[in-house]
């Protein structure tokens, strides 16, 4: 081993131009820590977004009485849910112990505001599910259909915050845009569900929904991407890369075809489940790009030394320099 | 002794008493450390002192090939972490008069020059600490001595502090799914021990005590420093102003934090919760209202068709 500590120039392999590209590192190695967080929590911002979203849009389908669509959407909401608290507790270093979740209410921590909201929808999502299927009692049913439905928002957007609120160079820079592009990826998601699950003249409240989803989505990308400059560097090299290109790509597709051919069964339907894997590949690619961000130091290093050399590339005012 | 939202940042807020702040209205004076690297000679009496106190497991016994650090970096079971950083050419820094406080200048393998960099890296007990903030159970918690700790009895493994730390100190153990980090010796100093690592170092480049003295301190090293020739020699982490509100645990270091594997320019990430919150209530009522427009669309549309009477399937009207 050469004696290199300290040395001077790029960190990591993938060797891309970066703001201040000069700095240094220790042999290399990272300045802060990649998440532990394994698949289970990319696959949990989908479902919980599908599942959120879901709710709103089974609320106005059951207000006028589209039945079919009403029962695909509370159907997806609550499976969606359910398989998302299950991904959450296997995430755990320590599953039986969720339950410690509880003991606490606190703002600071978007994990825990997250838990209580889930805590509260979870129930509502099951119940205005279970009573809409069986066709009983149908006053809780309505009860908890719109209770689902206030909470499916906040279900969909907390995630934003929950990768923003953290130290993840590629996240952290993101947390203006992530619950927009979070609430997007949602709607986009549902409403492409109800194109995929029923036809296309009961479907015209999903394609709507995935119309206005898809473009904000596409939307709130494109303005993090323009924002961040070459910091949007983890979200188009690599693996990240590869992701959020195929997600762009099918997003764009579905929702031209929501546009133009949502009357036409196959393509609605092809549309819709092209809009579904379009936003879990999109919350795939920003979790991945999270991770590549924190293995590289040159995301840490770079912007902090750019800060304290008083370059206006992030808002925070520059500490002193000692 | 969650932190509360007042902590979401004021500028001008009154210097930081974090104990305080959690909520110990009489509590001792915070206490810390303050690491000064000039005079550490990589013993590693630290790192071992620290895994026999507080029996913290085997983490891999492996050869980096990273000079004569094999730990590599601050993880679950490595609490005290000595860097080791090998500079060929020699920088100016040793070529000052006093070989003792500088680093050490030794001779490499193939005949050059050779100048040492070393330092033992440590929590940094921070005023603003970020994995206290997101903990979603309370297990990271603040002690009446201004440290943070964590509650193995307590913490779920979530993970969210190992992403959280500016630092990437703390990390979640394979072996037992539990977050883990230096405590500044908790079960020590209650009975007024110093800390294992402190009594441990020959050198005293670790010392302990209340961090203001230690702050006295730091500051008489650096300027004896830059007056006897090491004008590189500086502080990191002892500034409240900084983005973490200053450190516990403190350094001086003979090079930019960078060169060690610091970051530059820490920034709690909670002091833009405020912000991101915000940010995500805007989308939800987004999406929220979005939704009740449109069912208001449906219903009039419905109604309307409903009065015109053109078709009773007309279930969801036109778009």
């Amino acid at each position: 081993m050469t004696a290199g500590a300290g040395r001077r120039g790029r960190g990591g392999q993938e060797a891309q131009q970066v703001p201040d590209a000069e700095f240094s590192s220790y042999y290399g190695r990272p300045v802060v820590r990649e998440t532990v967080w394994g698949p289970d929590i990319p696959s949990y911002l989908f479902l919980g977004g599908l599942a959120g979203a879901s709710s709103g849009l089974a609320a106005g389908a059951h207000l006028i009485g589209n039945r079919k669509l009403a029962l695909a959407a509370k159907s997806v909401a609550a499976g969606s849910i359910s398989l998302s608290m299950a991904a959450l507790v296997h995430d755990l270093g320590r599953p039986a112990r969720f339950i410690n979740m509880l003991r606490v209410v606190k703002v600071t921590s978007p994990m825990s505001v997250g838990t209580w909201i889930l805590s509260a929808y979870t129930p509502l999502a099951l119940t205005a599910a279970g009573c809409y299927l069986t066709r009983k009692l149908p006053l809780i049913d309505a009860a908890a259909t719109i209770g689902a439905a206030a909470l499916g928002p906040a279900v969909a957007s907390y995630t934003g915050v929950l990768l923003g609120d953290t130290a993840t160079p590629a996240w952290h820079d993101a947390h203006r845009e992530l619950p927009y592009l979070f609430v997007g990826s949602a709607a986009s998601a549902a409403g492409g569900f109800g194109m995929l699950a029923v036809r296309p003249d009961q479907a015209r409240q999903a394609a709507r929904l995935a119309v206005v989803g898809a473009t904000a989505e596409l939307t709130a990308r494109h303005l993090l991407e323009r924002r961040l400059g070459p910091g949007a560097e983890p979200y188009r090299a690599g693996r990240p890369g590869t992701l959020m290109m195929a997600a762009e790509a099918l997003t764009v597709g579905g929702l031209a075809g929501a546009i133009l051919a949502r009357r036409h069964r196959v393509v609605a339907a092809c549309s819709g489940a092209a809009l579904l894997l379009g936003s879990a590949l999109t919350r795939f690619g920003i979790f991945e790009a999270g991770r590549a961000s924190a293995r590289d130091p040159k995301y840490t290093v770079g912007p902090q030394r750019g800060r304290l050399r008083g370059h206006p590339d992030r808002e925070p005012p520059a500490a002193e320099v000692q | 002794m969650t932190s509360a939202a007042s902590r979401l940042r004021d500028p001008f807020a009154p210097p930081p008493d974090p104990a305080a702040r959690a909520g110990y209205a009489d509590h001792p004076p915070r206490v810390g450390f303050f690491t000064d690297t000039s005079v550490c000679i990589g013993c590693k009496a630290c790192e071992v002192a620290c895994k026999e106190w507080n029996v913290v497991p085997e983490d891999g016994i492996s050869l980096s090939g990273m000079s004569y650090d094999n730990t590599v970096g601050l993880s679950a079971s490595t609490w005290r972490h000595v860097a080791f950083i090998e500079r060929p050419d020699g920088p100016p820094a040793h070529t000052g008069p006093s070989a003792d406080t500088g680093p050490s200048a030794d001779t490499g393998a193939d005949g050059h020059d050779l100048s040492w960099l070393m330092a033992s890296d440590v929590c940094k007990h921070c005023t603003d600490a970020a994995c206290l903030d997101v903990c979603p159970t309370g297990a990271l918690m603040r002690t009446e001595f201004g440290t943070v700790v964590v509650q193995d009895d307590i913490c779920n493994g979530c993970g969210y502090c190992v992403s959280a730390c500016p630092f990437g100190v703390i990390d979640r153990r394979q072996s037992d799914g539990g977050a883990h980090k230096c405590t500044l010796c908790y079960d020590r100093i209650g009975d007024g021990l110093k800390p294992a690592c402190a009594k441990a170092c020959p050198t005293e480049s670790i010392q302990f005590g209340p961090l203001d003295e230690l702050r006295e301190i730091a500051q008489r090293r650096v300027a004896e420093l830059h007056e006897i020739g090491q004008p590189q020699a500086r502080l990191y982490g002892e500034d409240p102003a900084d983005g973490v509100g200053g450190f516990g645990a403190f350094f001086l270091l003979l090079d930019e934090p960078e060169v060690y594997g610091l970051p530059p320019d820490p920034q709690a990430t909670t002091r833009d919760l405020g912000r991101m919150w915000r940010h995500a209530a805007i989308a939800a009522a987004s999406l929220a209202v979005t939704l009740a427009a449109s069912a208001v669309w449906d219903t009039a549309v419905r109604a309307g068709i409903g009065q015109h009477g053109s078709g009773p399937q007309g279930a969801g009207g036109r778009l």
